[in-house]
């Protein structure tokens, strides 16, 4: 699966995408969340304000307990602040 | 209304956009009004508090433009309309520049007023961008306003 950060999600994790292959034990986008935090320190400061996290699948409005699979583009962003 | 109306046009741009251009591309044989909004980069921060000398946006590629045609859909269902173009700009740019423009066009101008607002006020709220301000070496990612939330209520009826 293709995991894509921007703005300061982006900016704490270090990248703007990257791809992983989805573990055996996590189907849901939270369960994805967890398992990112567990990884390092970068994710948890990422991932701190849950409020503040919108999720995309590919590319369109997602939420924290959607399911996902392994062929997923999944996007973690802040509220947008375009216009 | 004729089913070749309205023209859609969507476009995320590094370029500069010319206003007057792009108004008279909203001119069709229907067209009896047409309403541009064009947003600036202010040279002062929310809180009016700091200076801003220059703004960086970021898009998601394909979802930005997915989410807008959401948003332009929903004000063709609303209204009449015989145009609609939405221009936003990525990258970096300047106090005074234009970020975007949001020209819609119709045979009346209170579909025209009615769309224009519509599609900016859920553009805000929707559509992926996101603004980080600098200012000498200090740069710092721009908050959503809940006032933009509350703007989109209005239309919720």
């Amino acid at each position: 699966m293709v995991i894509k950060y921007f703005s300061w999600i982006k900016e704490h994790i270090g990248k703007s995408e990257e791809r992983i292959e989805l573990p055996v034990n996590v189907s849901t986008i939270e369960e994805l969340m967890l398992y990112l935090e567990n990884l390092n320190d970068k994710y948890k400061l990422a991932f701190k304000k849950k409020d503040l996290i919108k999720i995309a699948i590919n590319k369109s409005y997602s939420s924290i307990d959607d399911k996902i699979n392994n062929n997923d583009e999944i996007a973690f962003f802040p509220p947008v602040t375009g216009g | 209304m004729n089913k070749k109306f309205p023209k859609v046009y969507i476009k995320i741009q590094y370029e500069d956009f010319d206003v007057s251009k792009e108004t008279q591309k909203l001119h069709h044989n229907l067209t009896g009004a047409i309403v541009n909004f064009v947003g600036l980069v202010r040279g002062h921060n929310e809180n009016d508090s700091e200076q801003v000398s220059s703004m960086t946006l970021e898009h998601y590629p394909g979802m930005t433009e997915a989410e807008i045609d959401k948003i332009v859909q929903k004000s063709i269902k609303k209204w009449d309309l015989t145009g609609i173009t939405v221009i936003h700009r990525v990258g970096k740019l300047f106090v005074s520049d234009q970020i975007v423009f949001v020209g819609v066009s119709s045979m009346h101008r209170q579909n025209a007023f009615d769309a224009c607002n519509f599609i900016m006020d859920w553009l805000k709220t929707k559509a992926p961008f996101w603004k980080v301000e600098e200012n000498n070496n200090h740069r710092s990612w721009v908050s959503s306003r809940q006032s933009d939330q509350e703007a989109t209520k209005k239309w919720e009826s």
